[in-house]
């Protein structure tokens, strides 16, 4: 088990969330599209550039960018 | 008079993609009452609704995910809901809209909403949807868990929404929550976990044919293939295919404006109705092709779910300019014309993404520009060939388009850091499951779109366009005794405002190299920017319809101080830089208007866009001048 920015979690990887990081209203932001501890995300995809990724959490897809990504910490496995 | 009995005014909330839009629409039909909200650039839609006699106002709220966090312009969803916005009365009760398949997210906003106070009913939308990816919600223990009424719907099919109207005649009767949900983010989470332990019967599955749709939409070369051809399909279709139908509007209002010079015969009054008042409607209906087009286009990829994966393509790029990938598809239209461009921007959720996409919207190339470029160019520009198959014509021409959109990205990430810096929510994307639009639903947006324009903008243009017909046609003067007629028009113009105002910016613009000709071109092509060639020919008494005899003349015009040419190589490149930067669009600045809900915005574009032009004209102006001597 351990924790690691959301932003590298690879492309078909899992893993829950350990808590958000993001200051005042963009870790507010995160928290209403679900990013919540303990919330299982996984990453679906990149965008052909590289950045965005897409996540999928709580039955939705959401895309964020990295510089966001990496305010969330992830537990994974191994 | 009688009194109007008291309608139900309700909120209508709930994130994007939540099928908010088409309960909307499926409640109210097409009586949408579109604004904005004072002070802000988010769109105000009210519309009512008629169930059994009783009259249901409904507020249609921005999308939102949840109502804490929030920017200065989404502060207004609260504002409304606690009936703090200035002269907007409350709703007496909130409708909720969920989509059924993402009710684990939701319900993060559903305890916000909740936490208000007002009655509230719960709306579970894509019930079909969360039925095909195998789910099962028991909506009888929802009910009880939130304390609210709950309604499954399937919004486009209309099932379900016979029980939604039934709720909505009566919301003081609605049930109340006996225990309002935790404050407290952590205990929040708590009491979102147990809601859904008692009501998930079944969780859905992932979506297998978004995933299959996916796996090409949105591969890496695939993926960027088909953005690419989307969007020249897209081009194409406003720059090339809206053609005839803007051609045959021209026409028609250019026969219209023959038949009532015809039927009123010489005088003020008929130049008023056929060049004033017939010409002005002219200027108006003229935009309606593109914009229709390019709204049919622009719901129908964001209802089929295609917008936001374009979005999400691009966002990289324009992420580095400070801006969003859904900026991307209003920069585009600009090139065709800004009007339906800066429309096109409603669809940037970020209200300050919004803005500055408006902002920077009318220095991509419009088509207008282009008799503008093409005058210029073919009288000045050498038709020889410069390097390989490519002619200096051809060459210069694809410089302006470059100039223009480097202009437009240094000016968004300028702005971004500046005049709009400031912190910004972060980039928000949900890629929602793909759906295929209702018709109803997207013929109602496209008109909404059309209707809005014509009532908002539209009157702005018809008056600015009369505006300058006054300044065009007065003060009136009898022409010599045989002079031609192309001379007494030469003339009138001379001596009318406008003539005079040529020349009193003379001083002003004599730096970049125009002299009082000119200067009557640029007063005139605020109407629109072609509208210098036009006035240039009348300047010069050349026949509007020769351009060649209008080439000859600029070509040939000399100062009749010095003897020395009008056009030098200094002044052509200047003007061309000229028509490059300034917002010489009073069509852009009123639907500015109309969009940003204020002057204010649409007075900085004039002026940062009049700053710039006059800055890089002068200095094109002098260093073109100085390697040509």
């Amino acid at each position: 088990m351990s924790d690691i920015p959301l932003s590298q979690l690879p492309v078909g990887g899992a893993g829950l969330v350990v808590r958000v990081e993001a200051p005042g209203p963009i870790g507010g932001r995160l928290a209403d599209l679900g990013f919540l501890p303990g919330t299982p995300v996984s990453c679906l995809r990149r965008a052909p550039l590289g950045d965005p990724r897409v996540y999928e959490l709580r039955g939705t897809q959401i895309c964020l960018r990295s510089q966001q990504a990496v305010q969330i910490r992830v537990r994974v496995d191994g | 008079m009688e009194p109007v009995p008291a309608g139900i005014r309700l909120g209508l909330l709930g994130s994007p993609n939540s099928g908010k839009t088409t309960l909307f629409n499926a409640l109210t039909g097409l009586r949408a009452k579109v604004g904005n909200y004072p002070g802000v650039t988010v769109e105000r839609r009210e519309g009512t609704a008629q169930i059994d006699g009783t009259r249901v106002e409904v507020i249609d709220l921005p999308g939102t995910y949840g109502l804490d966090a929030m920017s200065p312009d989404e502060a207004v969803v609260t504002q409304v809901l606690r009936g703090t916005a200035p002269g907007i009365a409350a709703p007496e009760g909130l409708v909720l809209t969920v989509d059924a398949c993402s009710l684990e997210r939701s319900l993060w906003l559903v305890a916000q909403a909740l936490r208000l106070e007002l009655p509230t009913c719960l709306v579970l939308t894509m019930t079909d949807e969360l039925a095909a990816r195998g789910g099962q919600l028991d909506l009888e223990r929802l009910r009880a868990a939130l304390g609210v009424p709950v309604v499954g719907v399937v919004g486009h099919r209309g099932v379900g929404l016979d029980a939604v109207r039934d709720l909505l005649r009566s919301p003081s009767s609605w049930e109340r929550p006996v225990l309002l949900p935790p404050e407290d983010p952590a205990e929040r989470q708590d009491w979102m976990t147990s809601v859904l332990e008692r009501v998930v019967v079944r969780r859905p599955g992932s979506d297998r044919t978004t995933a299959a749709i996916d796996a090409v939409v949105l591969h890496p070369v695939w993926g960027s293939v088909l953005f690419a051809t989307v969007m020249v399909f897209f081009f194409q279709l406003i720059f090339a295919w809206a053609a005839p139908a803007m051609d045959a509007i021209d026409a028609g209002v250019g026969a219209l404006a023959s038949a009532s010079r015809a039927a009123l015969g010489p005088g003020l009054l008929s130049a008023f109705v056929a060049d004033g008042l017939i010409a002005g409607v002219g200027s108006v209906v003229i935009f309606l092709p593109q914009i229709v087009l390019v709204f049919a286009v622009l719901h129908l990829l964001e209802d089929v779910g295609y917008m936001a994966r374009a979005a999400f393509v691009v966002d990289r790029l324009m992420g580095r300019l400070g801006l969003e990938g859904r900026a991307f598809v209003a920069l585009l239209s600009s090139y065709a014309c800004a009007v339906p461009g800066i429309m096109a921007a409603r669809t940037v959720p970020s209200p300050r993404h919004r803005l500055v996409t408006i902002l920077v919207a009318p220095l991509m190339t419009c088509s207008a520009r282009l008799p503008v470029y093409a005058l210029l160019i073919g009288a000045f520009v050498p038709a020889t060939l410069a390097w390989g198959p490519l002619g200096w014509q051809g060459l210069t021409l694809l410089g302006l388009y470059v100039l223009g959109a480097v202009a437009a990205l240094v000016a968004a990430a300028v702005l971004n850091r500046t005049v709009l810096r400031g912190e910004s929510m972060p980039f928000i994307l949900e890629l929602p499951p793909y759906r295929i639009p209702p018709l109803r639903l997207w013929l109602s947006q496209v008109w909404g779109a059309a209707s809005a324009f014509l009532r908002r903008a539209g009157t702005i243009i018809l008056i600015a366009s009369m505006v300058l017909w006054v300044l065009l046609s007065f003060p009136r003067m009898e022409a010599p005794a045989g002079t031609t007629e192309s001379e007494a028009a030469r003339l009138a113009l001379e001596q009318s405002f406008a003539g005079r105002l040529g020349h009193a910016i003379e001083p002003a613009i004599a730096p970049l190299g125009f002299d009082w000709k000119i200067g009557v071109g640029l007063v005139a092509s605020l109407a629109a920017r072609e509208v210098i060639v036009a006035t240039l020919a009348q300047v010069y008494a050349a026949t509007e319809d020769d351009e060649v005899s209008l080439r000859d003349a600029v070509r040939a015009d000399r100062d009749p101080r010095t003897g020395e040419r009008v056009f030098t190589p200094a002044t052509v490149a200047s003007l061309l830089v000229f028509f490059v930067f300034a917002l010489q669009c009073t069509s852009t600045l009123a639907v500015m208007r109309r969009e940003t809900n204020s002057w204010r915005w649409p007075a900085f574009a004039f002026g940062y866009l009049l700053a710039l032009a006059y800055g890089a004209s002068f200095l094109t102006y002098r260093i073109v001048d100085a390697l040509s001597s």
